[in-house]
């Protein structure tokens, strides 16, 4: 759901901008104190990974495609702030070298991909983890996460085409939240597959609290 | 011989990965598909300049090729970014 130029009004790529801005300088913080130093390739691989799996859109219903956001993978396995820098840096890339996602929207894109995705996922992979434990619900909880990332940043992208007067919120709410309900199952599947891989292999990285304590 | 590290695999397959592009469906993602059916796809304004567009590579004539190279050098291309990025933000706190 990369969003192009042309789709947002001033006033609404500037204050994303804003938004997304001190959001990665926040982000940029928390990284430099938390990341332990075996993780900086760990993170520079889940940039490398999402990028690439960006690429391969998958079928769904309806003459669409989606393809994996991967934010959800990263927040699980990485937190939610080294999430937020992974999933900015792709979208800076994707947007700068590739003209995926507009630049005057690319605030909008970090804002919708890079920082609510990751959170959303994040909040309820733990609440789920928290409520039910065990390693079964952790994918459970990843899945559930990952979906409602994909809806959550739909929606928002929905509503600030609405504000830009791009579409009515009354169209472009159903219309988005519907597709991506779709794409979201994709999303979830595929995380849990590259969880479930991970866990085979190395487990630790389940657990990045613990790993960066 | 030295131990292979997880994330050297990790970035191995990643990179397979963005060889498999070639692959990808071609059909417009759920927010094109969106402003396709509700009229305002045409509001979309070319870039104002391009380097690797639709991740085809420029000046190769096979197109296959051209989508596994873009999608191997950005690959590649964000291991070294989000590596630098991760590298620096935990140097700056000793400083």
């Amino acid at each position: 759901m990369h969003i192009p130029d042309g789709f947002l009004d001033l006033s609404t790529a500037a204050s994303t901008y804003a938004v997304s801005a001190a959001g990665v300088g926040i982000g940029l913080r928390q990284v430099g104190k938390k990341l332990g130093e075996r993780q900086v390739p760990v993170m520079g691989v889940m940039g490398a990974f999402i990028f690439a799996a960006q690429m391969l859109n998958f079928p769904i219903a309806g003459g669409t495609s989606g393809h994996l956001i991967g934010a959800a993978l990263a927040a699980v396995l990485l937190g939610p702030w080294a999430a937020a820098i992974v999933m900015s840096c792709v979208l800076i890339i994707q947007s700068l070298l590739f003209q995926d996602g507009g630049l005057g929207a690319l605030g909008a894109n970090v804002l919708n991909m890079a920082l609510v995705a990751p959170f959303v996922a994040y909040f309820f992979y733990r609440a789920i983890r928290w409520l039910v434990p065990g390693q079964k619900a952790a994918f459970w909880a990843a899945f559930v996460g990952a979906w409602t990332s994909v809806v959550a940043a739909s929606s928002l992208c929905a509503l600030e085409l609405a504000v830009s007067g791009t579409s009515s919120a009354k169209v472009a709410l159903p219309a988005m939240i519907g597709i991506h309900a779709l794409i979201g199952l994709g999303e979830g599947a595929v995380t849990v597959a590259v969880l479930s891989v991970v866990a085979a292999t190395r487990r630790e990285l389940l657990e990045p609290q613990r790993a960066s304590a | 011989m030295k131990k292979v590290q997880w994330w050297q695999l990790a970035l191995l397959v990643s990179l397979a990965v963005a060889l498999l592009s070639p692959l990808a469906s071609a059909s417009p993602d759920g927010l094109e598909k969106v402003a396709e059916d509700k009229g305002f796809l045409e509001k979309a304004r070319e870039p104002v300049f391009e380097v690797i567009p639709d991740y085809i590579f420029p000046g190769l004539h096979n197109e296959t090729v051209a989508t596994m190279l873009a999608g191997f050098l950005g690959t590649l291309l964000l291991f070294a970014v989000v590596s630098g990025v991760a590298y620096l933000a935990r140097s700056r706190r000793r400083v």
